[in-house]
C-alpha cells in the first residue's frame, strides 16, 4: 500500500500544495511480495525513472502513481483494481506481469470508464474476442515471442526439438506457439508441475531429452532460469543439445546465473521485442541511467513499464491535455505516436504492438559481464493469430 | 537402459534428500509427540547460509562447515525458545506455533536476502559428468547420494550401538520411566531438535545447488516428508529410510514413464494432458494406499 507522490517530490521547490484533483493519477499493479517481487521491483523502479524523466508532469500537471500489489494472485489484482478505480479515483491502471491476474481485474476498470494498460501480460484472451475500446497492450501478444522463436530454430538448421514447459495455460501456449512455425520434428514434450509446489527438479526430463536424439531443447520457465540452466548444465547434454528459451533467461536471471557460474547458459539463445543493446537515443538514456540510479541492468519488463509514462504523456497532450476527453485520449493512444524505447511501433486492430522480434545472444562481454547481446530481427509486422476475432466498434 | 539407471540415480537423490529430512522430522515427531510443521525452515535457512557463504569464498564446502553449525545453533535456540513450551500441549497448539514460525522466518529471509533466491556455485568437479562403467551420470546427483547414504548409516549405528542412541530410544518408548531412572529427557529432547535442524539443514544445503535457493522452499518438500514418516511409521529411522527412497523412485519414475505407458492404453492426447497430473498424485496415491493395508506404516516403532 504505497503512495508515492513523486511529482510532489520533484517539484516541492516550486510548487508546495497540490491539488489531487489537478494531478494524473496512474495506478500500477504488478507483484511486489513473493518471489517474483523482483520482477516488480524492476517495473516498479522503471516507472519511478520514467516519472522522473517525464519531468513529474503530464501537459503541466503532477503524476501520481499508486502502486499496488497482486501477491500473485487473480483475486487479490481484482481487489487491487477496484479499490484503485473505486477509492484512488485514477484515471488509468496499468502495469499486470501475470495474464491470469489481467484477466481477473480488467473488469471493474473497464466497466468504469477508465484505461485499462498492460506493460507485460498479453492473454489471447484479450487479444481476440475479448479485445476492448479501453484496453491497450504495450507487448505483443503472449505467443508472439516462441512463435520468433519457432522462426529462428529454421534458421538455425534445428530438425529434432524437445519441447518443456510448466504444466498451465501459458505454458501450453508457448509450446503451441514455437511448433507453429518450427519445420523440424518435435521428438518429444514434456509439461511439468506447477503452481504454489513447483517441480524445480528435471533430471528426469533432461534425461529423457537426452535419450531423444534432439538437437535442441525450447524451454519456458519463467523466473526458474538458474534452477533450469544449472541442470541443464549437470545433464551434459549442452554440447550435443542446444537450448533456445522464451521468457526465461532475462536481465533479472543473468546476474545471478553468473554468480553461480552456470556456465551453459552462455551461447543459448532467446527471442524478445527488446534488449539493453537495442540502438535508439530514448533506449540507451533509458539503461544508461537505469543502471546508474538502481545499479543493474533493466529486464524486459522494465523496459515495458518505463515506457508506459511517455505513452500516456505523449497521448494526453497530444489530446489536448485532458483525461476526461476519453475518445480524444483513445485516438491518441491508437496512433502510439511517443518516442519508445523500442523505437516507433504500430498497433494492430486490438491494440495490441506489432512489434519486431529480435533474436538474442547471451554473451560474457568484455567487461566479463553476461548479457543479451542482439543478433538479428527474428520476426517482423507480423499481426497475432488472435487480432483477426477483435471487432472493435470504432 | 542408460536412461532406466540415470533415472534411478536420480530418484535416489530425491529419496535421500527426503530422507534427511524425514529422519529429523520423525524423531521429533515420534519421540516428543510434536509436530513441527516449521522443520522445513531449517532446510530454507540451511541453503541460504550456503549459498551465502559459496557466493562470498567461493567454496560450496565452506558453505557447508558454516551452514550446518549455524543451523543447529538455530535448532537449539528454536527449541529453547518455542517448542519446549509446548510439548505438553495438545497437536493443534504445535500446529499453530510452528505455523507462526514459518511465517516469521519467510519474511526474515526475504529480509535478508530479497525475494529472488540465490544459486549456488559448485566445485568445477562437481559440475560436470562422471563415467561409470561407461554411463554417463551427473557428478553432483552422485555426491548427494553418496553423502546421503553416508548420513544414514551413521545415523543407524547412532541410534542403534551409541549410549546416546540407547537413551533416544529409551526416552522414546517410555519418557516418565526414562527420567525416573535418571535419564536427562529436556536435555536429550533438545539435543534431537538440533540433530533433526542440522539434517534439515543438510538437505536443503545439498538441493540449493539443483534448484536454487527460494523462501519458503522448506514448505513444500516438508509435506513429502510428512508423507514419507507417515508411510514409514513414525519414529522409525528405518521406516523413513525405505519409505524415503519408494517415495523418490516413484515420483521421479512416475514423472519419466507414467505417460508413455498410459499412451499404450489411452489416446495420445489423453494420456500426455492426464500423465502430468497423475504423476504428481501417484505419491498421495501409493501413501493411501499404504495407510489402507497398514494404518501404522510400513515399520512403526515395537514400542509404540
Amino acid at each position: 500500500m504505497r503512495r508515492m507522490t513523486i511529482a510532489a517530490a520533484l517539484a516541492a521547490a516550486t510548487t508546495t500544495a497540490v491539488q489531487a484533483a489537478d494531478s494524473v493519477r496512474i495506478g500500477f499493479i504488478t507483484t511486489l511480495t513473493t518471489p517474483a517481487a523482483v520482477i516488480g521491483r524492476d517495473m516498479q523502479d522503471a516507472v519511478n525513472l520514467a516519472v522522473e524523466h517525464a519531468g513529474g508532469r503530464i501537459a503541466g500537471k503532477p503524476i501520481e502513481i499508486v502502486f499496488e500489489d497482486d501477491g500473485l494472485k487473480p483475486e487479490l489484482g481484482r481487489q487491487k483494481a477496484e479499490k484503485l478505480v473505486r477509492q484512488d479515483k485514477v484515471d488509468i491502471v496499468a502495469g499486470f506481469i501475470w495474464s491470469n491476474v489481467l484477466l481477473a481485474a480488467r473488469k471493474p476498470v473497464t466497466d468504469a470508464g477508465k484505461f485499462l494498460i498492460s506493460t507485460n501480460a498479453g492473454p489471447s484472451e484479450l487479444a481476440g474476442k475479448g479485445c476492448h475500446a479501453n484496453f491497450f497492450s504495450m507487448r505483443g501478444q503472449n505467443d508472439m515471442v516462441p512463435i520468433a522463436l519457432g522462426e529462428v530454430l529454421n534458421r538455425r538448421g534445428v530438425r529434432k526439438l524437445y519441447v518443456m514447459a510448466p504444466n498451465y495455460s501459458a505454458g501450453k501456449d508457448m509450446a503451441a506457439g514455437v511448433e507453429w512455425t518450427f519445420k523440424g520434428e518435435v521428438v518429444g514434450r514434456d509439461f511439468t508441475k506447477w503452481g504454489d509446489d513447483p517441480q524445480l527438479d528435471f533430471s528426469a526430463e533432461l534425461a529423457k531429452a537426452k535419450a531423444s536424439g534432439a538437437d535442441a531443447i525450447f524451454a519456458f520457465y519463467p523466473g526458474r532460469a538458474a534452477a533450469f540452466a544449472r541442470q541443464y548444465q549437470q545433464a551434459g547434454i549442452s554440447d550435443s543439445v542446444k537450448l533456445y528459451t522464451v521468457y526465461t533467461v532475462d536481465d533479472i536471471a543473468l546476474p545471478r546465473l553468473q554468480e553461480a557460474k552456470v556456465d551453459a547458459v552462455l551461447g543459448t539463445e532467446l527471442t524478445d521485442y527488446w534488449s539493453p543493446d537495442l540502438k535508439t537515443p530514448e533506449n540507451a538514456r533509458f539503461v544508461a541511467d537505469f543502471r546508474a540510479k538502481y545499479g543493474r541492468t533493466p529486464s524486459n519488463y522494465a523496459a515495458a513499464a518505463y515506457d508506459l509514462i511517455p505513452y500516456v504523456k505523449a497521448a494526453l497532450e497530444q489530446a489536448g491535455g485532458d483525461i476526461g476527453a476519453t475518445d480524444k485520449v483513445r485516438a491518441a493512444l491508437e496512433k502510439a505516436d511517443f518516442a519508445s524505447v523500442r523505437g516507433r511501433y504500430q498497433l494492430g486492430p486490438n491494440h495490441f504492438p506489432i512489434d519486431t522480434y529480435y533474436s538474442l545472444d547471451v554473451v560474457a562481454e568484455p567487461s566479463g559481464a553476461w548479457a543479451l547481446r542482439t543478433r538479428e530481427i527474428a520476426l517482423k509486422g507480423e499481426l497475432d493469430p488472435y487480432a483477426r476475432h477483435c471487432k472493435l466498434t470504432q | 537402459m542408460i536412461l532406466l539407471i540415470n533415472q534411478i540415480l536420480n530418484g535416489l537423490q530425491l529419496g535421500l534428500i527426503l530422507f534427511l529430512l524425514a529422519a529429523g522430522l520423525s524423531l521429533v515427531f515420534g519421540i516428543m509427540d510434536f509436530i513441527n510443521l516449521a522443520h522445513g525452515v531449517f532446510y530454507m535457512v540451511g541453503a541460504y547460509l550456503c549459498a551465502t557463504v559459496a557466493i562470498v569464498t567461493g567454496s560450496f564446502f565452506l558453505g557447508l562447515l558454516v551452514a550446518i553449525p549455524a543451523a543447529v545453533l538455530l535448532g537449539l535456540a528454536v527449541e529453547w525458545l518455542v517448542a519446549r513450551r509446548l510439548y505438553k500441549r495438545d497437536h493443534l497448539d504445535h500446529v499453530l506455533a510452528t505455523f507462526g514460525l514459518i511465517l516469521c522466518f519467510d519474511t526474515a529471509v526475504k529480509y535478508l536476502w530479497g525475494p529472488e533466491g540465490l544459486s549456488v556455485p559448485l566445485p568445477v568437479w562437481l559440475g560436470g559428468q562422471v563415467a561409470l562403467g561407461g554411463i554417463a551420470m551427473p557428478a553432483y546427483r552422485l555426491f548427494v547420494v553418496a553423502v546421503g547414504l553416508v548420513v544414514a548409516a551413521l545415523l543407524w549405528l547412532v541410534i542403534t550401538r551409541t549410549r546416546a542412541g540407547m537413551l533416544v530410544r529409551a526416552a522414546a518408548s517410555n519418557e516418565p520411566m526414562a527420567r525416573a531412572l535418571g535419564v536427562e529427557t529436556k536435555l536429550l529432547f533438545t539435543l534431537v531438535f538440533a540433530t533433526g535442524a542440522a539434517l534439515a539443514a543438510l538437505a536443503g544445503l545439498l538441493v540449493a545447488p539443483i534448484t536454487g535457493t527460494s523462501i519458503g522452499m522448506g514448505n513444500q518438500i516438508v509435506i513429502l516428508a510428512l508423507v514419507v514418516i507417515v508411510v514409514g511409521g513414525i519414529g522409525s529411522i528405518k521406516g523413513a529410510f525405505i519409505a524415503a527412497l519408494a517415495v523418490g523412485l516413484i515420483d521421479t519414475l512416475g514423472r519419466a514413464y507414467l505417460v508413455g505407458l498410459m499412451s499404450l492404453v489411452f489416446s495420445p492426447t489423453v494420456s500426455s494432458s492426464a500423465g502430468p497430473a497423475l504423476a504428481s498424485i501417484l505419491i498421495y496415491l501409493s501413501m493411501a494406499f499404504v495407510l489402507v493395508l497398514r494404518p501404522a506404516g510400513l515399520f512403526p516403532p515395537a514400542s509404540r
